[in-house]
Order: structure tokens, then C-alpha cells, then sequence
């Protein structure tokens, strides 16, 4: 009696794993595909996706593709650039986004609630709506630097960064966030004379470690995956970003086996990030879904 | 002096500080070009043009919206017979010679067939002034509807399938994670050689399965297929998202509820309709309007994969805006689509909040 049970419980485990298994094979097999693929000759590529073989590394495997690739196209340029760009844009955002969620939760100001209503309406524009006025203005814009004061941003890092630091989803987030913080602490510190830059940065900023880390890999998603944008507004090489270097692989004979390396190394850094921090990611995409 | 504040004294000064480095960019970046969209749709503006710009208030719209039926008798003879082709279908006049410089139907004037059908001998044909976008327009809502539900279906089922106390179950949840992280135009491209013609993986798979009754079909290069195959990448692409948003939810019910179900004898699906769904009422709210806002911005897949063939089957409301605004240079025609577009959005997301606060 119970020893069928037992196998009653294995047989639906097996079941279960099964399922699992096959479900998630549908998930990973265009990457399998992608990776296996960088490693192979173009004939042999394309001659592959007859059968399974197309996601086995067999036949003549070599890194060739990875070589031809970097003489293509400067793939570290790219990289770094995308980096760059990611990199500062998430920290900005983190710092902009937060004060001003930090502002609508604690402060009362006029205009308060029709700014926070904007914040809300542009969630419904989809930037392609706006890229095109945007490019128009972007192209005028000044910009005081080091060699004086400038005209046009465009071919530079910072129309990649500037305007998309503060967005309506991270300001919204924070203010989720810091809604539920006990007020308590906060008039406490304001009691003893501290002001509101203080209450921010000591007392605020180091409860948020959760929200920091949901508005972070949401941006940074965003940011390293870019890509009308910048199509726009690089013109020269020297500040593309990895998407836009796609176009030096789409030419009259696409090379696919360099494509393939191409998507792999661009790729790559996502997946290792997404991989380290698996955890924080999911938690991060699921508490923007708590409040409903 | 305001070391007693509480929260109902006002600070002005410091909430501005605080909040207008953020909103600043915001209204920079954000507004402003959506306003300079409204201005530009109701321009002549190009992006080089030796032509001053002038106003034209909503030529753009009626130029984008303009939709007009005619009905076509079919041709006779002179004895006054109906003139029938050779295999017995009846012909009609050229709607060109209705909208091309005819006096009589100055209304007409420059539209184009978008459809057409059969009605008893007559012909009713439906013309726009832009039967691309009409098209376009279509695509995007069909698209909506199709991905939505389904979307939302295959991420509530995948949540439930991965909330079980199983060991190595974060493994598969970070695995269906996956594709979100990748970017889209990666995977647009991947999936190039899934639906492949001749030689995809898709064809292949489907003529072992079939035991090589199936004929490969050309799914990006049909347009009978070619929507639908987009529809089917997006949905797969973006469900580990919505899947650990209801995960998120389903965590929130509280185990008594289950328990109590269980003591009460309920059924696998009785458990689901009673405890589960109601407990997910505030997810699914969200997940819907989620999904229908990125499903109204389908863009990247498209330039990638299609670029709105064959034969405008895979049009989009923003794959238009772009292509016109920055492949052909037209600011204003560019313009309008994006305010149409967000006039749409807009109703549907006050329809989605009206109708799901009822429900309350």
C-alpha cells in the first residue's frame, strides 16, 4: 500500500520534471542555437539547421568567427560605449529619480500634485512617438564644456545619457517605495534639527537597498538594450553603442557565423550580470508588481 | 523655525529643489518633444526642406484618417446586358477613374482601394487617403488583442507551474526568465532562422514531426503567417516578465486560504476559481495594462524582422511613425501618427481603469 504510493509520488515527480524540463528547452533553445552557431563555418551553419545538430557543437568547431568579428567591426569600442552610457545613466537615474520620489513622499509643495500627474501621463508615450521631435531638438541643444559653450549634441555620450535619466517608472517606483517607510524615523531626524538633505542620504537612501536594486536592473535593461535611438544620433563610430554595431554585419553576403559571435559577445555581459544577480532580478520585476 | 514640522507644513522651497532635477529632464525630454509632436503635426515640416513651414492645422489628420466607401455597378453593354468575363465574374469600372481628377467625385480625390467585396452584382470597395496606416492601425489592435490575453494566459500558467516547493525550481524560473533580459533585436534576429523559408528550424522540425507531409512554409515571407509569427516570438520574449509579476501576486495569497480549501475538499480547479484568481484581481490589472501599453509599441521586432511587408501585413502604428518621420524625412506626416497613437492609448488605458474599478 504504501509502497505504491511512493511510486505513485515518484511517477508524478517525474512527470512534474518532465515538464518543467521541456518548457524550459523551449526558453533556452534559440541561445543554445546562437552560441553553438558562432562556433561553426557559414556552410556548415546554415547546412546544420536541417536537424538537431544545430544545437550540438559538433562538426568543424573553431572560434574563427570571433577573430573575423573583431577585425570587422571594433567590438570593444562598442562595448565600452554601451557600458559607459549604461553605467552612468543607471547612477544618475538612481539619484534623480529618488529625490524626486523622496520629494512627492515627505515634502508638500505647490504644484505638487499636477507635476506628479504628468510623471504618471508619460508613462502611456512610447519614446519611438517622441524620438523624432526629440531628435529635432536635441540637435540644437547647447551644452557648456570644456571648449567653451557648445551647439548640437548630437555624436556625443551625453545625448545616449541626458535624457534618459529621470523617467516616469523609476520616480514612480521610489515613491512606492519610501510610501511605506515609517514616518516615525523620518520626523524624528527632522526633530533633532536635521535637515532634508540629511534625512535623504542617511536616513532614506540606506533603507532602499531593494528599491535601488529594482530601479537599477529595470534601467540598466533598458539602457544596455538601446536602439532607435541611438541609430539616430551616432552617426560616427567612435560613440556606438553595441546594437548599432550591428549594421557592420548585415552587409550584401551576411556572414552569419560572425553574426552569431557578434550576438553571442554582445549578449554575453547581459547574461553574466542576469546570471550573478538571478535572484535580485526576479525579486526586482516582482515587487513592481506587489502594489497592483 | 521649522524644526516642528509635521507632514502638512508646506516646503516649498526644498520640495522644488528635491524634485526639479528629475522633473526638469522629465519635462525636457519627455513633454517637450511630445508637444513639439503636436505642433509639427499640424505643419508641412520636413526634416530638409527649401520651403518655409507653414501651418496647416489638420490636413496631416485628415490626410492619415480619411476613410470613404463607394459602390460600383458593374459594367454593361450597350444592349444593356451585364458584361461578364470570361469565366463568368462580372467587371467593374477602375476605382482609379473615381479618384483620379473626376469631377464628379472631387471627395475622392486621391484615395486609395484599402478593401473591397461582393455585395449581390454591386462591388463595395472602402478607400483611405493612407490605406497603409489604416492597414498599420489594424495590425497594431489585432496584435493587441491576440498578444494580451495570450500573454497573460501563458504567464499565469507558467506562475502557477512554478510556485511548487520543487528542489532546483529557481532553476527553471531563471531559465524562462531569460529572454527577457536579451535584447529584443537579438532575439528578432535568432528567430530569423526559426521561421526561415526554406531551411528553418521551425520547417524542419515541423517535416520530421510529420514525417515530411508538412510543405515548409516561408513564415516571415507569407502574409498570411507573418503577423502571427511575430505574434507568437513576442509573446514567447516577454512572458518570463508577466509570469513573475503573477508570481508576485500568487505570493501574497495567504497559505490559510489554501489550507482551508483543502479541509474543505476543493477541487484542483475549484481551488484555482475560488481562492486564487480572486486573490490575483490587483496583478491581473496590472499585467493587462502592462502588456497592452508594450504591446501598442511593437516596433523593434518589426524593423528587424519584417519591415512592415509583405505587402504591409506587419504595418504598425509606431513602425509608421518611424519610417515616416526618420526614413522618409516627413516630421509632420510622422508626427500625427505618434499623436494618434497616443489619443489611442490614452482612451484605452482610461476604458482599462474605468472598467477595472467597477469591478471593485
Amino acid at each position: 500500500m504504501s509502497h505504491s504510493s511512493v511510486d505513485h509520488h515518484r511517477l508524478r515527480l517525474v512527470v512534474r520534471y518532465t515538464l518543467l524540463s521541456l518548457i524550459a528547452l523551449m526558453f533556452i533553445f534559440p541561445l543554445v542555437f546562437m552560441l553553438v552557431s558562432s562556433l561553426k563555418p557559414d556552410h556548415q551553419l546554415l547546412a546544420d539547421t536541417a536537424s538537431l545538430r544545430a544545437f550540438l557543437p559538433v562538426g568543424d568547431i573553431s572560434l574563427s568567427n570571433y577573430d573575423k568579428a573583431f577585425e570587422r567591426a571594433p567590438i570593444f569600442l562598442f562595448m565600452f560605449n554601451s557600458l559607459l552610457v549604461t553605467a552612468v545613466t543607471v547612477v544618475l537615474s538612481l539619484l534623480l529619480c529618488s529625490m524626486a520620489g523622496f520629494s512627492f513622499v515627505y515634502l508638500n509643495w505647490r504644484g505638487k500634485q499636477l507635476a506628479f500627474s504628468i510623471i504618471l501621463a508619460t508613462l502611456i508615450v512610447p519614446f519611438e512617438t517622441i524620438a523624432i521631435p526629440m531628435l529635432l531638438m536635441v540637435s540644437k541643444l547647447p551644452w557648456l564644456g570644456l571648449e567653451g559653450l557648445t551647439w548640437g549634441w548630437l555624436n556625443t555620450y551625453r545625448v545616449q545619457i541626458v535624457p534618459f535619466i529621470a523617467d516616469g517608472l523609476t520616480i514612480f517606483l521610489f515613491t512606492q517605495y519610501f510610501k511605506d517607510l515609517p514616518r516615525e524615523l523620518i520626523e524624528a531626524a527632522r526633530v533633532e534639527g536635521s535637515s532634508w538633505w540629511q534625512v535623504y542620504w542617511r536616513i532614506v537612501m540606506p533603507l532602499s537597498g531593494p528599491v535601488i536594486a529594482t530601479a537599477a536592473i529595470l534601467k540598466f535593461l533598458v539602457m544596455y538594450n538601446q536602439y532607435l535611438w541611438p541609430i539616430m544620433v551616432t552617426q560616427q563610430e567612435q560613440y556606438r553603442p553595441v546594437l548599432v554595431g550591428l549594421q557592420y554585419f548585415f552587409q550584401l553576403n551576411t556572414a552569419w557565423g560572425e553574426v552569431m559571435a557578434y550576438l553571442t559577445l554582445i549578449t554575453m555581459p547581459v547574461l553574466a550580470f542576469y546570471l550573478v544577480l538571478q535572484r535580485a532580478f526576479i525579486a526586482s520585476i516582482a515587487s513592481t508588481g506587489v502594489k497592483g | 523655525m521649522q524644526k516642528n514640522s509635521s507632514s502638512l507644513t508646506q516646503h516649498n522651497r526644498s520640495g522644488w529643489l528635491f524634485a526639479l532635477p528629475g522633473f526638469g529632464l522629465m519635462m525636457l525630454f519627455i513633454v517637450v518633444p511630445f508637444v513639439f509632436a503636436i505642433v509639427f503635426s499640424m505643419t508641412n515640416q520636413r526634416l530638409i526642406s527649401p520651403n518655409p513651414t507653414q501651418f496647416v492645422g489638420f490636413e496631416n489628420y485628415r490626410q492619415l484618417l480619411s476613410v470613404n466607401l463607394l459602390v460600383l455597378d458593374p459594367v454593361s453593354t450597350e444592349t444593356g446586358e451585364l458584361k461578364q468575363n470570361t469565366d463568368g465574374t462580372l467587371t467593374y469600372p477602375r476605382i482609379r477613374t473615381f479618384t483620379r481628377n473626376n469631377p464628379n467625385y472631387p471627395h475622392l480625390q486621391g484615395m486609395k482601394e484599402w478593401f473591397s467585396w461582393q455585395w449581390q452584382d454591386k462591388q463595395v470597395a472602402i478607400l483611405a487617403s493612407d490605406p497603409v496606416f489604416m492597414k498599420a492601425v489594424v495590425n497594431t489592435f489585432l496584435f493587441v488583442m491576440v498578444v494580451a490575453p495570450l500573454q497573460g494566459a501563458f504567464a499565469l500558467a507558467l506562475a502557477l507551474l512554478i510556485n511548487q516547493r520543487l528542489k532546483g525550481i529557481n532553476v527553471y524560473r531563471a531559465i524562462y526568465f531569460m529572454p527577457v533580459v536579451v535584447s529584443i533585436v537579438v532575439v528578432s534576429i535568432l528567430w530569423r532562422f526559426i521561421y526561415d523559408g526554406q531551411n528553418g528550424l521551425l520547417n524542419n522540425l515541423l517535416h520530421s514531426v510529420s514525417f515530411g507531409h508538412l510543405a515548409p512554409v516561408d513564415w516571415l515571407g507569407n502574409p498570411d503567417t507573418a503577423l502571427g509569427s511575430i505574434m507568437a516570438m513576442s509573446i514567447w520574449q516577454a512572458v518570463g516578465f508577466h509570469m513573475v509579476i503573477w508570481l508576485s501576486g500568487l505570493q501574497t495569497i495567504s497559505p490559510t486560504l489554501y489550507e482551508a480549501a483543502k479541509i474543505e475538499g476543493a477541487s484542483g480547479w475549484q481551488t484555482f476559481r475560488y481562492v486564487t484568481w480572486p486573490g490575483l484581481k490587483n496583478t491581473a490589472v496590472l499585467v493587462l495594462i502592462v502588456i497592452t501599453m508594450q504591446a501598442f509599441a511593437l516596433f523593434a521586432q518589426i524593423d528587424v524582422m519584417t519591415n512592415g511587408g509583405p505587402l504591409d501585413s506587419t504595418q504598425t502604428i509606431v513602425f509608421q511613425a518611424v519610417e515616416r518621420g526618420y526614413g522618409k524625412q516627413d516630421i509632420s506626416g510622422g508626427s500625427a501618427i505618434s499623436v494618434v497613437l497616443f489619443v489611442i492609448v490614452l482612451s484605452i488605458s482610461l476604458l482599462q481603469r474605468h472598467f477595472t474599478r467597477e469591478k471593485k
